[in-house]
C-alpha cells in the first residue's frame, strides 16, 4: 500500500514538472529554439519514429557502442590481468597507464576521426578507448583483492599459480569487474556519441549535430530522451547479468556499481 | 582402520631411513621441529617471532600449542604448512625437511576461509579440485564428512546462509577431505562464543578419535588446550619461546565435565604458571 502510494506520488511529481515546464513556455512566451514545450518534444519523438528516421540511427549508435564495449573491455581485461599478476609488466606499463588515465580520452576523438575516417571504425575505436580504463583499473584492483588467508589456503593445498588465479582470484574479482563493466557500458555510449559529433554519416550524435544546425531544438530533446532510455537499458542488462552471476555476493544484489570507480593504481 | 596402518608404516619407514642416515631424529615422530628460528624482515634487523624452538609431534597424537597472541603460534603453523621457510633450523615431516606446501597436510585457519561462490559441498571439495582427485569419490567423501558434523541438508547452501559455527565446521571438514595424515589447526574456534566453542571441542575430539590423525592444534585458551590434547606446549612471547611442554594423561573420550575435576585443574594451573613465568621476565 505504502509503496504503491509512493509510486503514484512519484508519477504525479513528474507530471507536475512537465506541466510546469509546458506552462512556463506558454506563459513567458519562450521561443521554441530556446526551450520547446514538452508537447513539442513528444511530437518530435513520435514523428521521428513514424517516418522511420530514428530507428536506423539508433541501430548505428547501438552497434558502435556494443562493438566498442566488447573491444575495449576485452582488451582491458587482458591487459589488467597481466598487470595484476606481474609486477614487472606493471612496472613497465605504469608510466603509460598514468599518462592515459589522466588524459580525458574524449579529447582524442578528433584525431581518431582523422585516422580512421567517418565510418563505423572510428566510432568503435573511440568507444573502446573510453570504455577501456574503468574496466582495466577494476580488473587490477579486483584480482589483487584476494584475502591473504584465502591465498594461504590455496597455497597450503599445493595449488599452482594458475589454479590460484582460476579458482580464487578471478571469481573473487568478479564483483569489481562487473562494477567496471557497468561504467564501461555507459562510457562506450559516450565515446560513440562524441565521435559522431566530430564527424559521422549516421548515428544519434550526428543527428543531434544536424538538428542543432537546423535549430530543431525539440528534435534534440527527443534524441536526449532516446539516449537516456538506451543508457538505462544497457545498464540494466549488465546489472541483471551481475545479479544472476554474483548471486553469492550480498553487495552485488544492490546497486554496487562504481564502488571502486575512483580507486587508482 | 586400514589407512592408520599405512600411516604408521610410512612413519616407521621414514624413521628407519633417518636412523640409517644417522640423523639424530626421534622415532615415530610425524613432525620434528628442530631449533627453528624465524625473524620477519630478515635476520638481525627484523622481528624475532620464534627463538630456537624444538618439539616433536608423535604420530597419531593430538598436540596443542597454547600461548598469548603474538607469541608466534601462527608462525609455527605457517612453517609446518610449508608457507614460510624458517630463518634457521629445520622442520621435518616424517623425516624429510619441509620445503614447501604438501598435499598430505590439511590446514584449518582461524576464520573459516570459505569461498562465497561455492556452496557447502563445493567448498568441502576444494582440496579434491585443486589436487585433481577423483570427482565421484571426493563427492562421496564430502557427503560423509558433511554428515559427520551434522550439516546434512545444508550441502547446497552458500556460506553467507550459515552461522559462524556451521561455517567453521565446513572449514574443518574441508581440511579432512583429502585424508591428510597431518592436520594443522590455527585457533579454529577463536571467533566462536563460549557455548558453541565447547560443543565444537567435543565434536573435534570425536572426529579425531574416529579418524586418528596427527593434529597440531593452536589456541590461546588454556582449558581448550588441556581438554583436547595429549600433549600441551606452552609458549611465551617476544621472542616466541617454549616455556613448558607436558603430557595430559586424562582418559578419552573426555566429557565436558572433566573440566571440573582436580586433575584437569592441575594441568590448567601448570599452563598458567608456565605462561606467567614468561611474562614475569619482561
Ligand atoms: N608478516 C609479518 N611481518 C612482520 N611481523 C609479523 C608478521 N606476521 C607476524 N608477525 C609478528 O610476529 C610475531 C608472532 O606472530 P604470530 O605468529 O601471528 O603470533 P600468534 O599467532 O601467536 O598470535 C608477532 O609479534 C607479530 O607481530
Ligand atoms: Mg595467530
Amino acid at each position: 500500500m505504502r509503496r504503491s502510494g509512493k509510486f503514484i506520488l512519484r508519477l504525479l511529481l513528474i507530471a507536475a514538472m512537465l506541466g510546469l515546464w509546458e506552462g512556463c513556455v506558454w506563459y513567458f512566451k519562450i521561443r521554441a529554439f530556446i526551450l520547446p514545450p514538452p508537447s513539442e518534444v513528444f511530437l518530435a519523438l513520435y514523428r521521428g519514429f513514424a517516418n522511420n528516421l530514428y530507428p536506423e540511427h539508433i541501430g548505428v549508435t547501438l552497434m558502435e557502442t556494443f562493438l566498442g564495449f566488447v573491444l575495449g573491455t576485452a582488451l582491458a581485461f587482458i591487459l589488467g590481468t597481466f598487470v595484476a599478476l606481474s609486477r614487472r609488466v606493471e612496472y613497465f606499463l605504469y608510466p603509460f597507464i598514468v599518462m592515459f588515465q589522466a588524459m580525458p580520452k574524449v579529447a582524442l576523438a578528433p584525431l581518431i576521426i582523422v585516422w580512421f575516417g567517418l565510418g563505423l571504425t572510428s566510432k568503435v575505436i573511440n568507444a573502446a578507448l573510453v570504455a577501456f580504463f574503468p574496466l582495466m583499473v577494476n580488473t587490477i584492483v579486483g584480482l589483487r583483492s584476494a584475502e591473504e588467508d584465502r591465498i594461504n589456503l590455496m597455497r597450503s593445498l599445493a595449488a599452482s599459480k594458475w589454479q590460484i588465479f582460476w579458482m580464487l582470484r578471478l571469481p573473487n574479482a568478479l564483483p569489481f569487474i562487473f562494477a567496471g563493466l557497468e561504467i564501461a557500458m555507459i562510457f562506450a555510449l559516450i565515446g560513440a556519441i562524441v565521435a559522431e559529433f566530430i564527424g559521422a554519416e549516421k548515428g544519434l550524435g550526428m543527428l543531434i549535430q544536424s538538428m542543432n544546425i537546423n535549430v530543431d531544438v525539440a528534435g534534440q530533446f527527443s534524441i536526449l530522451l532516446i539516449l537516456s532510455a538506451i543508457g538505462l537499458v544497457l545498464n540494466g542488462i549488465v546489472g541483471m547479468t551481475r545479479r544472476r552471476l554474483l548471486f553469492w555476493d550480498a553487495a552485488a544484489q544492490g546497486n554496487a556499481a562504481a564502488v571502486v570507480e575512483e580507486k587508482k593504481l | 582402520m586400514e589407512d592408520c596402518g599405512l600411516v604408521s608404516h610410512a612413519a616407521a619407514d621414514a624413521s628407519a631411513r633417518s636412523v640409517a642416515a644417522t640423523a639424530p631424529s626421534i622415532n615415530d615422530s610425524a613432525i620434528a621441529v628442530d631449533d627453528v628460528s624465524l625473524s620477519y624482515g630478515g635476520k638481525g634487523a627484523g622481528v624475532l617471532a620464534l627463538d630456537r624452538i624444538s618439539f616433536d609431534i608423535p604420530d597419531g597424537s593430538f598436540v596443542a600449542i597454547v600461548g598469548p597472541s603474538g607469541c608466534g603460534k601462527s608462525t609455527i603453523l605457517k612453517i609446518l604448512a610449508g608457507l614460510l621457510p624458517p630463518t634457521s633450523g629445520q622442520a621435518r615431516l616424517r623425516g624429510s625437511p619441509i620445503t614447501g606446501p604438501r598435499r598430505d597436510i590439511g590446514v584449518v585457519f582461524q576464520s573459516p576461509v570459505l569461498f562465497p561462490w561455492r556452496d557447502v559441498l563445493a567448498n568441502v571439495m576444494l582440496p579434491g579440485d585443486v589436487q585433481r582427485l577423483d570427482k565421484a569419490e571426493m563427492r562421496q567423501r564430502a557427503l560423509d564428512l558433511v554428515k559427520l558434523v551434522g550439516l546434512s541438508g545444508f550441502e547446497h547452501r552458500y556460506p553467507r546462509e550459515l552461522s559462524g559455527g556451521m561455517q567453521q565446521r565446513v572449514g574443518i571438514i574441508r581440511a579432512l577431505l583429502h585424508d591428510p595424515a597431518l592436520l594443522l589447526m590455527d585457533e579454529p574456534f577463536g571467533a566462536l562464543d563460549a557455548m558453541t566453542r565447547e560443543t565444537m571441542n567435543v565434536e573435534l575430539q570425536r572426529i579425531w578419535m574416529e579418524r586418528k590423525k596427527t593434529v597440531l592444534f593452536i589456541t590461546h585458551s588454556t582449558s581448550e588446550a588441556v581438554f583436547l590434547a595429549d600433549r600441551v606446549i606452552a609458549m611465551t612471547p617476544r621472542p616466541g619461546r617454549i616455556a613448558d611442554a607436558f603430557v595430559v594423561d586424562l582418559p578419552r573420550p573426555r566429557p565436558l565435565e572433566v573440566m571440573n575435576t582436580p586433575e584437569f585443574g592441575a594441568y590448567v594451573k601448570r599452563v598458567r604458571v608456565a605462561l606467567n613465568s614468561g611474562g614475569g621476565l619482561d
